[in-house]
């Protein structure tokens, strides 16, 4: 690999660590990440697939409150490097996928580690707020920042010098029944995240949404994109005519001027 | 007193938007977004507080708990902007009511922006991304990227406006019912899509088989019968578009009765069973790593 290959795939783990925690970019997703590395180190198509086979699985991870989600950044930026130093191009991605999953749990200790020295920034910033120092607040809200990306950037950094043989050896000796069983494990292990969601926002309310969701779901005509469209309308209609219901009972108070309902009358 | 009335002008308040960017830059364990959100008031308290003491009690009020989804905090500093500037122009907001906005604002808005970006745009562009970059497509990752991130500055900047503008009177706003709603319409919408999405991608395949029939005469295609060169390949497809089968025999795996029952049942089960098992506080993590376990000794065991 030459050496801007090395500094740009360097650039593009220390980035998916900041996003890691930021999720504001999103260069942590592994459709954006496998694809960047897989352009920086010449290998853009097998990147680009391992990214949307790896979105695929990490759709529902999400950091919700305090909870840490398993960690996309790490998954994506060393499956996609093992990936290319495999040398198998497309074919590879099978087995990237397979050790992008443990791969995800250790970025996600590594983030707790971080998050947990993070609390070190914070006095800091504590001590230079009791004098008024602006600059030093912002430096140790830099520095928790840097340290997120450089959790992604050393390990990828670590990749990248040990030999391609010792890694594509490592991929080979996995026995084709423990990558295949991990691929049957990845179909399943998206459930634990809608757990997650559901398990939130689930009230008996919304309940009956669920069932016409998952019913509607079996006919495969519908795109995901109609599906959404449907969501929308139904929770509109619903929002309606519960409102009218509302009114009736409850004397008609306190909707006048009511900002939704303006947004609702434009449709 | 009245002569001299600060105000933060659309470019400070444009550089607070830029700054809360990196809103959670400093998470941590303790007092978790606090870093970034001072980080994000710093203009702010510059060009409102002019002597020092003033500045160093705004820092530290700052300072204090907050948490919520990072996009959603955008309303909440802008209301944030419109106290302190009143708060500097000698209105009586005490430290308290500053605080109490806050806290009061992050929790359901938390509850509106989780499902909203997490459960429901996040993944509807991801899969759309996913499904174009699965065949090698340029355009998933591009098309991902720029309209997430179109849309979350979007609404960044817009609901930091609003909620500037809005102010104090925001908060009135969202206990006359707005908030339950907008609330009570992304659970509907999360728990739809959420129903669609674990019938479509949650993929459980029961490998047994079930029963072996072997089919009659002229059901199925006789391969040998058939001419040789494309003829016979053509003849193989008007036979299978006819319904005729491609083996002598019809084998009905496990899989097979079930999705002839329901579609997706397994998935349910299995994101039923999450459910519980997350409700025994039991760590997602624990629960990742035991399903790949299952799916390798399943494997083994041809039950996968």
């Amino acid at each position: 690999m030459s050496a801007i290959s090395v500094v740009l795939v360097l650039i593009v783990a220390f980035l998916a660590g900041m996003e890691g925690i930021l999720d504001e970019f999103e260069f942590h997703q592994p459709l954006v990440a496998c694809t960047l590395i897989g352009l920086v180190t010449g290998n853009l198509e097998a990147g680009i697939v391992l990214g949307g086979s790896l979105q695929m699985i990490a759709l529902g991870w999400a950091n919700i409150g305090a909870a840490v989600a398993p960690d996309a950044a790490l998954a994506a930026v060393a499956s996609s490097l093992i990936l290319v130093k495999g040398g198998q191009g497309v074919a590879g991605v099978s087995t990237a996928i397979a050790v992008a999953i443990p791969l995800a749990v250790a970025g996600l200790f590594l983030t707790m580690i971080v998050r947990t020295l993070s609390v070190a920034c914070v006095h800091r910033m504590d001590a230079a707020a009791e004098q008024g120092n602006f600059a030093g607040v912002e430096a140790w809200h830099i520095i928790a920042i840097v340290m997120q990306g450089l959790r992604i950037m050393l390990p990828a950094a670590a990749l990248l010098f040990i030999p391609t043989e010792t890694v594509a050896g490592l991929l080979n000796s996995m026995p084709a029944w423990l990558t295949d069983g991990m691929s049957i494990g990845g179909g399943m292990v998206v459930a634990v995240g809608y757990a997650l969601v559901i398990n939130m926002m689930a009230t008996a309310e919304v309940w009956p949404f669920f069932i016409i969701g998952f019913c509607l779901a079996a006919v495969s005509e519908l795109t995901l994109i109609a599906l959404g469209a449907i969501a929308i309308a139904i929770a509109l209609i619903y929002l309606n005519l519960s409102e009218g219901g509302g009114c009736g009972t409850g004397g008609g108070g306190g909707n006048v001027g009511d900002p939704l309902d303006d947004i609702l009358n434009d449709y | 007193m009245a002569d001299k009335k600060i105000t933060l002008s659309r470019s400070d308040r444009l550089a607070v938007a830029i700054r809360s960017t990196f809103l959670q830059g400093s998470w941590n364990y303790e007092r978790m977004q606090n870093g970034g959100w001072c980080f994000a008031m710093i203009p702010a308290i510059k060009k409102l507080y002019p002597n020092k003491e003033d500045q160093i009690a705004a820092l530290k009020r700052h300072l204090e708990f907050f948490n919520t989804h990072p996009y959603v905090a955008s309303p909440v500093l802008g209301v944030t902007l419109a106290l302190e500037e009143e708060k500097a122009n000698g209105a009586p907001v005490d430290d308290v009511a500053i605080q109490g906005v806050k806290i009061g604002m992050m929790g359901p808005l938390a509850g509106v922006g989780d499902p909203v970006f997490w459960y429901t745009v996040r993944p509807i562009l991801g899969a759309l991304g996913a499904s174009l970059a699965m065949s090698g497509n340029i355009l998933g990752p591009i098309l991902f990227f720029v309209l997430w991130n179109v849309i979350r500055w979007c609404f960044m900047w817009y609901t930091q406006e609003f909620g500037y503008r809005a102010g104090s009177a925001i908060t009135d706003d969202l206990s006359g019912g707005l908030l339950q709603k907008v609330t009570k319409g992304a659970s509907i919408l999360g728990m739809f899509v959420l129903g669609s999405l674990i019938e479509r991608w949650v993929s459980i395949n029961w490998t047994p088989v079930v029963s072996t029939v072997q089919l009659s005469e002229g059901a199925y295609i006789e391969w040998d019968q058939l001419p040789g060169g494309g003829e016979g390949i053509k003849m193989a497809f008007q036979q299978y578009l006819s319904g005729m089968s491609l083996d002598p025999t019809t084998v009905t795996t496990l899989q097979d009765n079930l999705d002839s029952l329901i579609p997706g049942f397994s998935a349910v089960l299995l994101t039923l069973l999450c459910m519980w098992l997350l409700k025994k506080n039991i760590s997602p993590i624990v629960i990742i790593l035991g399903l790949f376990v299952v799916g390798i000794l399943f494997h083994v065991i041809g039950l996968m």
